[in-house]
């Protein structure tokens, strides 16, 4: 059976997205057979973060009500042969994900032999997002550093604890907790929560930390993960936190200031 | 306030104050959420049963769950009217 891996936060704008297209291309560039699918039913853009916008012709919801075959809506990535991406509905509405439905989907994806599958939750707490999370054997939860982000994870949590297949079973989904959009120098300086703060307030193993980073509007803006650009400061923590996920041992990153000279210090050099 | 900076010297952050305020909500959202299924109907009975007896109104009867360590308290609470 494939691994069920969710990627949800309750609030918007945290990185969902960017972080389901970073894990599903990570799984795969560590060699594993991935899919990533968009939950968000009505309002799809994992197409156009992974860059696949213009080969979209079924989708995730035309599968399961029987419209197309799950091998004419799956979309082979051009970059990671590993890597196929299900986008999701725009017109319809989200009611038209059913358990039924979206279980068969996970059951045929498994059958093709996808090692992992990424379910790219939509923000909220409703149809869409608790269907994203029903069967997850592994849930990311993507976090800023900010008070309300924090308190909607939270509130995932708990979804994630009573809700679940799993929790529904008697058993619990892994939790693992992503905080994005981490500015050191702002947590060094009291202005932002510290990765501390937030693992401490909402109890979960931290999996990694990316870095508040040019490089990922970068990516969007021309349609690959950023954890691709291996260059850069987030696409590095991204693969960092893949590597964690796969039992791997490594040490954070980019999570302290980066050392300024003492005049542009005084100067109130930088930013 | 760089120069400060190099001293390490800092008010009460607003990073402290957001951690204060996530703590104390969050266990409060937390206490809710472990609450059984059964709360509220359990709370409408026995308030049935009460009302048997003496006079009370809804409000008067309140229930509640909380943990402690590993045990989980059920707290009801009836104010009874002075006659």
């Amino acid at each position: 059976m494939a691994i069920v891996v969710t990627v949800t936060s309750g609030k918007g704008g945290v990185g969902k997205t960017t972080s389901s297209a970073a894990i599903a291309a990570g799984l795969a560039q560590a060699g594993h057979r991935t899919v990533v699918i968009d939950f968000d039913v009505g309002l799809r853009n994992l197409d156009l973060v992974m860059g696949v916008e213009r080969r979209v012709v079924f989708d995730f919801v035309s599968v399961i009500s029987g419209e197309a075959s799950l091998n004419q809506a799956l979309i082979q990535d051009k970059r990671l042969e590993r890597l196929s991406i299900l986008a999701a509905s725009q017109t319809k509405d989200k009611d038209a994900l059913t358990e039924d439905g979206v279980g068969q989907v996970i059951e045929q994806l498994s059958d093709m032999g996808f090692e992992y599958i990424v379910c790219d939750s939509p923000a909220g707490i409703e149809r869409g997002a608790t269907m994203a999370l029903y069967f997850a054997d592994h849930a990311v939860i993507v976090t800023n550093p900010e008070v309300s982000s924090v308190r909607d994870s939270d509130r995932i949590l708990g979804i994630l604890q009573s809700k679940s297949k799993h929790a529904e079973e008697g058993g619990r989904v892994n939790e693992h907790l992503l905080i994005t959009r981490y500015d050191p120098v702002r947590v060094d300086q009291g202005e932002m929560l510290s990765k501390e703060d937030v693992c401490d307030i909402l109890a979960v193993k931290l999996i990694g930390v990316i870095p508040e980073s040019k490089a990922v509007l970068k990516a969007s803006n021309t349609g690959f993960p950023v954890i691709l650009d291996a260059e850069s400061d987030a696409g590095m923590a991204y693969s960092d936190a893949v590597a964690r996920f796969l039992g791997e041992d490594r040490p954070l990153r980019f999570v302290t200031p980066k050392k300024q000279g003492l005049l542009s210090r005084i100067l109130g050099g930088g930013d | 306030m760089p120069i400060f900076g190099l001293f390490g010297r800092k008010n009460k952050s607003s990073a402290a104050a957001a951690r204060e305020r996530l703590q104390i909500l969050i266990s409060h959202e937390r206490q809710n959420r472990l609450g059984p299924d059964f709360l509220p109907d359990l709370q409408r009975e026995i308030l049935d049963v009460v009302k048997k007896y003496v006079a009370v109104r809804d409000d008067q009867v309140s229930i509640r769950v909380d943990r402690e360590g590993d045990a989980s308290v059920l707290e009801l609470n009836v104010t009874l009217p002075e006659n």
